[in-house]
């Protein structure tokens, strides 16, 4: 039997950890993370969980102590934010290099300086290019469901990589929401048990892991990754599709989520909670007869390239939401994937709600009717103080 | 062809893998000159020195010419020269 718990997003992310059933979880407590390790902990300690709970003094650590955890071919979880993330940055490759099926819950919070704890998603973008399989969901329900479905992705024998769901810190993180919990028995049917074909720990057959990878075969290792990305993209849907079939709830088509798109010139292209501003935006107006369209990125990495070229087709103004900023050529990180995607159409960028700044839904329609009239190109900063 | 996550499953591939390309200088043993006093042996960081029947030898397809060995060495049996030479 389901139930449904009004819990925040931290710990639906646990709850979700604890019904995929993880047998390791090392972490380091970060704001606004810390209350998901806090619940895993107490998991642990009052016997819901069986796993080894490894507290360590650094998210370097934490992520060492998941890579070699992972390397043995235990189930592994962890959450960081910010900082934290930042200080696994180096381990993150070997994570994915190593083909670890890690998953990590990020509660995505602005980089200092100056020091901010607030959301925005400059931490897990500056971790785009080191392997990992990134979603970004909209809200508390869908973290859980994600983790669930990342480890099914993680772990898939196509896939083989480390999976990292990003939610936004404190508008997710720390807002309560009714969340359906799957019971105990479906959600071990549908996750399954991970059994490691490739990295184990077993002394009749020694293996050697995290080799040295000379010239002549280290380039081979990185386009491995990359198929395997490529791979992913098919793997996120069918379970995605699985999962949907299973428990009766969607998310586009696992990869992007196309809101009111039908009749809409204008589309809104975006990532994680502000979605949900953006269709309360698109309702109100459609009931005055405006139509305008979101398209939601849930999985930024594998970059859903052809989904996206295919749902905006007939979009006229293409404005791409950014909680980001890539610092020296003014745009956000969205936008660059999306502009080498989508070339031929008018595509504006929006940098919004770095560092926790609110994005209101004036905002939102400020943008909209920006749009319509923006060239090809531009950036545009929103709600920033002259 | 490289596995997934570049793992070895098989022990003893550095018998295919050879390291010894990347020699800038390689030491030379003057077996006349040698003691057998074993340091050239204990110090290699590469387990480069063999000894056999008595005799020690390096073995030129993995020392990396670290010139540990020469350095070590009490009575200079081991001199250097530039690779190419």
């Amino acid at each position: 039997m389901c139930k449904v718990k009004v819990i925040t997003g931290t710990s639906a992310a646990a709850e979700a950890a604890k019904l995929a059933d993880v047998d390791v979880i090392a972490a380091y407590p970060i704001t606004p993370q810390t209350t998901c390790v806090e619940k895993l902990a107490e998991f642990v300690a009052n016997g819901e969980l069986d796993a080894e709970f490894i507290k360590v003094e650094s998210e370097h650590s934490a992520m060492s102590a998941c890579i070699g955890a992972s390397a043995t071919g235990a189930r592994t979880f962890t959450a960081t934010a910010s900082q934290g993330l930042a200080l696994m940055h180096e381990m993150l490759f070997i994570a994915a290099g190593m083909r670890l099926p890690i998953v990590m819950m990020n509660a995505n919070r602005a980089l200092s300086a100056p020091i901010n704890i607030w959301n925005d998603q400059q931490d897990s973008i500056s971790q785009r290019d080191t392997g990992w399989i990134q979603f970004y969901v909209e809200d508390n329900q869908e973290t859980l469901d994600t983790i669930l479905q990342a480890y099914r992705i993680g772990e898939h024998e196509d896939v083989l990589l480390p999976v990292m769901v990003n939610l936004d810190g404190f508008i997710l993180t720390h807002t309560v929401e009714p969340v359906t919990i799957p019971s105990e028995e479906n959600a071990k049917a549908f996750v399954g048990v991970y059994e490691p074909k490739h990295a184990y720990l077993d002394p009749d057959r020694p293996i050697t892991q995290g080799c040295v990878g000379v010239p002549e075969c280290y380039m081979e290792t990185r386009y491995a990754v990359e198929k395997a990305m490529e791979n992913a993209k098919k793997v996120i849907k069918e379970i995605h599709d699985e999962f949907a079939e299973k428990f009766k709830r969607s998310y586009g088509n696992g990869l992007i989520e196309e809101y009111n798109m039908e009749n809409a010139d204008t589309v809104i292209v975006a990532m994680g909670s502000v979605c949900g501003t953006i269709k309360e935006v698109i309702d109100r107006l459609k009931e005055k007869g405006k139509e305008v369209g979101l398209l939601r990125v849930r999985c930024y990495r594998p970059f859903p390239a052809e989904d996206i070229a295919k749902a905006l087709k007939d979009a006229e103004n293409i404005a791409v939401l950014d909680k980001n900023i890539s610092l020296g050529i003014n745009k956000g990180a969205l936008y660059l994937d999306l502009a080498s995607t989508v070339r031929d159409k008018k595509v504006v960028n929006y940098i919004v709600g770095l560092g926790g700044r609110d994005i209101r839904i004036e905002d939102i329609e400020k943008i909209i009717s920006h749009v319509e009239v923006a060239k090809d190109g531009e950036t545009a900063w929103i709600g920033l103080k002259e | 062809m490289v596995t997934i996550g570049a793992i070895i499953y098989e022990p003893g591939s550095s018998i295919r893998n050879k390291t010894g390309s990347w020699r800038v200088f390689r030491p030379i043993l003057d077996a006349d000159k040698c003691i057998k006093c074993e340091n050239c042996y204990i110090f290699c960081p590469e387990g480069a020195i063999q000894e056999v029947d008595g005799k020690f030898t390096i073995n030129y397809d993995y020392c990396k010419g670290c010139l540990i060995c020469v350095n070590e060495c009490p009575v200079n049996a081991i001199t250097k020269v530039r690779e190419g030479k």
